[in-house]
């Protein structure tokens, strides 16, 4: 790992101030110390956000109207918190079921949606050719990589990369903000818009600011007691999403009056598939229906020879997790 | 807690530290080709105080250093294995004010004034393994070893947290922590018969 000025603020202020675009901030470092020892990041200061204390960054209120969660509670604080589990089971599966516990003790809300590939390419510097980590090179995985467990939603031609996060598929799919304190103070963004698609310049991931500082998320905060997050994968605990839904739904009866579907483990980045859930609205949730809203979900999706089977998995988990939803108490 | 007590004579440990140093003319070489890199940070280090199984250790650490490395190299605390480094497979797991972390992941910087436990501070004196150590030998939980402390700190962690009612909890809640001689049914054994000891938190 190569040198670094460490920074440990008491306060987020301080914090900012200290940022510039070659530093980083250190929250549970699951993410930032790994892709540091494999020398994919280079920081050049990392600014160790773990112990701020000027206010707290770790806590769950409900406040005028708003679920609000700060970006320093761990994942694993927010999966087995009572209120999660009973109003929102979404946001507390698609954290549990990720990672390992160990991870979950450590890693950041704030840190786990900016949670970088596991593209293979990505991750190895022995691979020049990478439009992600090193822009303009090209991409080792369209070059005859492997590319079983890449995007097929979202791909652009210079990178195919999946975005493995689990808790952003919850996030979007409950029109989720961000709140960040910036070098200009605090502002909010939706969490639609923090992600960018990998495009022209996959390289450019994300849409902060040199020195933005995520503090928290917050929901509108409508209970989702009916709603789940499945998770397909080649092992059944602590791996990545071959194939994710994320399903929030709203029944009069058998009639769909609101639902949000948030896909994971199949694309560039995390992903809400609004077609979908428009053509579910005012619909009797059958599984016709539900295949349907399905192949909508999906009718722009582009595979490799490898990865093409996610297309029909991606669909069959989302019908799966329509009809499961629908099956849970309201 | 016992205190810690250096090695006397010669060990596997000391043997294998002689033969790093044979080996470091080639880094030599490597830093005389960077010359021409760019300005980078110097090596930055640091004064903290850990403390480790109880008692306080001051140490002046580089700044990069794992959790890990700095329980093996400068604690002499070799029971957390290093496995892949890069908070994969839980060999390296240890508890940071009572919870199970990866201490290849965690930077030593960031946890001073933190209670750290490794699984030397988990016996009560010579004689009396923890309860979890004893069922880890009584239903042969392990075949090489290499992934038992890591297991073992897991273990307990997974019973307090609450995650230690059924098997297949156990094998989620477990998870992180893998075992390639594959001991698996044997470890959840061993979980199961020390619960009931070591209870929840």
């Amino acid at each position: 790992m190569r040198p670094f000025d460490y920074q440990r603020p008491a306060r987020a202020a301080e914090a900012v101030q200290a940022a510039s675009a070659n530093s980083m901030y250190h929250a549970g470092g699951t993410t930032v110390v790994d892709l540091m020892k494999l020398d994919v990041w280079r920081p050049d200061r990392l600014i160790d956000i773990s112990g701020l204390s000027d206010t707290s960054y770790d806590f769950v209120q409900r406040k005028d109207g708003r679920l609000r969660i700060g970006a320093l509670t761990r994942m694993s604080s927010l999966a087995d918190n009572a209120m999660i589990r009973s109003d929102y089971p979404l946001l507390s599966d698609s954290l549990w079921l990720a990672a390992s516990p160990q991870l979950r003790n450590m890693a950041r809300l704030g840190g786990n949606v900016l949670q970088r590939t596991r593209c293979p390419y990505y991750r190895d510097t022995g691979y020049d050719q990478c439009n992600r980590r090193n822009p303009g090179s090209g991409c080792a995985a369209l070059d005859g990589g492997v590319t079983r467990n890449h995007a097929v939603l979202g791909v652009s031609d210079q990178c195919i990369a999946t975005y493995q996060g689990d808790w952003a598929q919850a996030l979007i799919a409950l029109d989720a903000n961000v709140e960040l304190l910036g070098k200009d103070g605090p502002r909010a963004i939706r969490f639609a818009d923090l992600h960018r698609l990998p495009g022209e310049n996959p390289a450019q991931e994300n849409n902060l600011r040199t020195g933005d500082l995520i503090t928290a998320f917050s929901i509108p905060d409508k209970t989702w007691k009916r709603s789940k997050y499945l998770k397909i994968r080649d092992r059944e605990s602590y791996a990545y999403a071959l194939a994710s839904a994320a399903v929030a739904l709203d029944m009069d009866g058998d009639t769909v009056r609101d639902v949000r579907i948030g896909l994971g483990g199949v694309a560039t980045v995390p992903w809400r598939a609004s077609e979908a859930e428009a053509a579910l609205k005012g619909q009797t949730l059958d599984e016709a229906s539900a295949t349907r809203a399905a192949q909508i979900a999906f009718s722009r999706a582009q595979g490799t020879q490898e990865n093409a089977f996610k297309i029909k998995l991606g669909r069959e988990t989302l019908v799966r997790a329509l009809l499961e939803t629908a099956q849970m108490e309201g | 807690m016992t205190d810690h007590k250096p090695h006397r004579g010669p060990t596997r440990r000391t043997v294998l530290k002689g033969g790093v140093a044979a080996g470091a003319a080639p880094l030599a070489f490597q830093a005389a080709q960077a010359q021409d890199a760019p300005a980078a940070p110097n090596v930055q280090k640091r004064d903290v105080t850990l403390t480790v199984n109880g008692q306080d250790r001051a140490l002046n650490i580089d700044t990069r250093a794992s959790l890990l490395d700095t329980l093996r190299n400068d604690l002499e605390l070799t029971g957390s294995k290093k496995g892949c480094d890069h908070g994969q497979c839980g060999a390296c797991t240890v508890h940071v004010n009572g919870e199970r972390v990866l201490s290849c992941l965690t930077l030593a910087a960031t946890v001073e004034g933190k209670a750290i436990t490794t699984i030397e501070g988990l016996a009560d004196g010579d004689d009396a393994l923890h309860p979890m150590q004893q069922a880890f030998v009584d239903n042969d939980a392990f075949q090489c070893g290499y992934c038992t402390p890591g297991q073992i700190m897991s273990a307990i962690a997974c019973v307090r947290e609450g995650h230690a009612d059924t098997d297949a909890e156990i094998r989620e809640y477990m998870s992180g922590n893998l075992c390639r001689c594959a001991a698996y049914p044997n470890i959840v054994a061993a979980v199961k018969q020390a619960a009931p000891k070591v209870g929840r938190a």
